[in-house]
């Protein structure tokens, strides 16, 4: 089988953001996830450049490579050119590929944003759009919220809004041949089956737990894989 | 040493920015349409009927997936795809200038290119790509803004046309305001941003035109906290909020009146988790207990302008505007908040911050 650091090497992202890297731990001092998680992008791609395949096998299925915020600080910062950020996406994206990313509580979390972001890509042609976010998944969004989820028909209407309507305007609806483009770009590119791997693995770890899994937003593993917070990712810091 | 004239203008140079002057092919984010659609509504009443420029808006325009890319559940192949589309769009339209409304698809639009350059192969790929799901074909724009870019490049012409000012009537001394930039806009490729990642004036421009005073405080630069999975997933986002605590902390002995954002995330978490923190804690970073007003650059422009904040949208964030444009002197009224479109009311929406 072919080594997991060649493997890395194949993702443009990874050739770009790693270099060599002398251990400075700038982008560690930069890193908002540092701030308050366990994570140490340092350290990463220290491990990362020593080309052992236990090393990186260990991180593929681990929660830290699931820390980072993808703010891309660290490319701003590091002297040597290197991109943390950009390791960690491509780490990332061989996880899911290898099905890894059921090991870790963190990683198993690539369902729920599968069945969210992912599915909205599909159902509406946006990532996110406003009837996608439920007031009850999204406490923080305040009175506010549920009072435009309420009204929304009016409420965008006054700002040339078009919810379930085609043409110009905020929140308009993608037209069918433009969402069947979207569909078709994904499957030449290997996104459908991207994402149809993180299901199939998500469903042989919701077996092997014993937890029931099914395809939608509120079965038994979805609620896990969204809430779940065992406590142990962040410092112990007290101010 | 001091650096001789040529050498001065050369590096600053590097954190200039050629922005189109007319002509653009717009397009929306998913974010800012959704929480802030009358943003994305006035700039292009202000570009189109004030300024006079030419937008173009094709319907076919679709989400660019950033967020899914960002969130690691869409492959760069993809995403590279996707927004090889957009280009087709736009080439088959007649235009070579690009007005981008996210800074996370901003930074993905500029990431994409850059990678272009550097892996050749990878844009030949994505002709193909592109060709064998669609048929359709591409050029890479000539000119890429974003649209807060565009606002900065006419903020004297505004500022020649304003009827209100970023100014504080009652003192006479001009409003303190934050400005937060959003990371992806210059922090991954700082040649893409006014100013560089070092130096972004895209903002701060607008504000000193306007009348405003920049704020300089310790964490100036660091992320709102969105961190993509780290607010997406439930379980994930007390990094999002504390993230953001650690900004506010820090600007709060500065007493700013009012933050302007560049990107739509990261004001909608500058608004959300100032409510957030206020009810599990009590604790409010404004003058007086009150919260501090989180603006999008749009909305600055239309108060300076003159336009009626509820036309604006500024009525729906969580954080309210009314100690900002009493202060700004704006006349406005209460009777036409919270309407629809052809004026019915709408009932009021209760516990808002600010009012």
């Amino acid at each position: 089988m072919e080594s997991l650091y060649n493997q890395l090497l194949k993702d443009v992202r990874f050739e770009e953001g790693l270099n060599a890297c002398m251990n400075c731990g700038v982008c560690t001092a930069i890193c908002p996830a540092a701030e308050f998680y366990n994570y140490d992008p340092r350290k990463i791609v220290d491990e990362v450049q020593e080309k052992n395949d236990d090393t990186i096998e260990a991180l593929l299925k681990s929660d830290t490579i699931w820390y980072c915020g993808e703010c891309m600080s660290c490319k701003t910062r590091c002297p040597r050119g290197n991109t943390p950020g950009l390791i960690i996406m491509a780490l990332r994206t061989l996880s899911q590929k290898l099905g890894y990313f059921t090991e870790s509580e963190k990683g198993r979390q690539q369902l729920a944003i599968k069945r969210s972001v992912g599915e909205n890509i599909f159902k509406y042609g946006y990532c996110v759009a406003a009837y996608a976010v439920d007031p009850e998944k999204h406490p923080e969004q305040g009175p506010i919220w549920n009072f435009i989820i309420d009204h929304s028909r009016e409420i965008y209407e006054r700002f040339g809004g078009r919810i379930d309507e085609e043409g110009e305007g905020p929140l308009r609806k993608i037209p069918a041949d433009a969402k069947e483009e979207l569909h078709r770009i994904f499957d030449v590119t290997g996104g459908t089956e991207f994402m149809k791997n993180i299901e199939k693995h998500s469903q042989r770890k919701a077996k092997e737990l014993g937890i029931q899994i099914d395809s939608g937003l509120d079965d038994e593993y979805f609620i896990r894989v969204y809430t779940e917070n065992n406590g142990t990712h962040t410092h112990n810091k007290t101010e | 040493m001091i650096m001789n004239e040529p050498d001065s203008k050369r590096i600053w140079s590097e954190y200039q920015k050629e922005i189109a002057d007319d002509h653009y092919f717009y397009v929306r984010s998913c974010i800012r349409q959704s929480f802030f659609p009358g943003s994305e509504q006035f700039f292009l009443k202000m570009m189109r009927e004030i300024l006079r420029k030419d937008v173009y808006e094709n319907p076919s325009h679709t989400t660019c997936t950033g967020i899914g890319y960002h969130t690691d559940i869409v492959p760069f192949e993809t995403i590279m795809t996707v927004i090889a589309r957009h280009f087709a769009l736009m080439k088959e339209a007649g235009y070579k200038n690009i007005a981008i409304s996210c800074v996370t698809s901003f930074g993905i639009y500029t990431e994409i290119i850059e990678t272009w350059k550097h892996f050749p192969d990878t844009l030949e790929k994505t002709r193909e790509y592109l060709f064998k799901a669609t048929g359709r074909e591409f050029d890479v724009p000539e000119n890429m803004a974003h649209t807060s870019d565009i606002v900065y490049k006419f903020r004297n012409e505004i500022a020649s046309m304003a009827k209100y000012r970023l100014v504080n009537r009652h003192t006479g001394k001009p409003l303190r305001v934050v400005e937060h930039i959003g990371c992806h806009y210059s922090k991954m490729f700082p040649k893409y941003g006014v100013g560089g990642a070092e130096f972004p004036k895209v903002l701060s421009g607008m504000i000193e035109a306007w009348g405003g005073e920049v704020v300089d405080y310790p964490e100036r630069r660091h992320c709102c906290g969105f961190g993509f999975r780290q607010y997406i997933v439930q379980a994930n986002r007390g990094y999002s909020l504390s993230n953001s605590i650690k900004k506010f902390e820090s600007m709060k002995p500065y007493r700013p009146d009012f933050i302007i954002t560049n990107c739509p995330g990261c004001n909608m978490f500058m608004d959300r988790w100032q409510y957030t923190i206020r009810e599990m804690e009590g604790r409010t970073y404004g003058e007086n207990g009150l919260s501090i007003p989180v603006l999008t650059y749009e909305e600055v422009a239309g108060l300076v302008l003159g336009i009626n904040p509820w036309e604006l949208g500024l009525q729906y964030h969580m954080v309210q505007p009314e100690p900002l444009i009493d202060k700004m002197g704006i006349e406005y009224s209460h009777s036409d908040k919270f309407i629809t479109k052809d004026g019915r009311p709408l009932p009021e929406p209760g516990k808002l911050i600010n009012v």
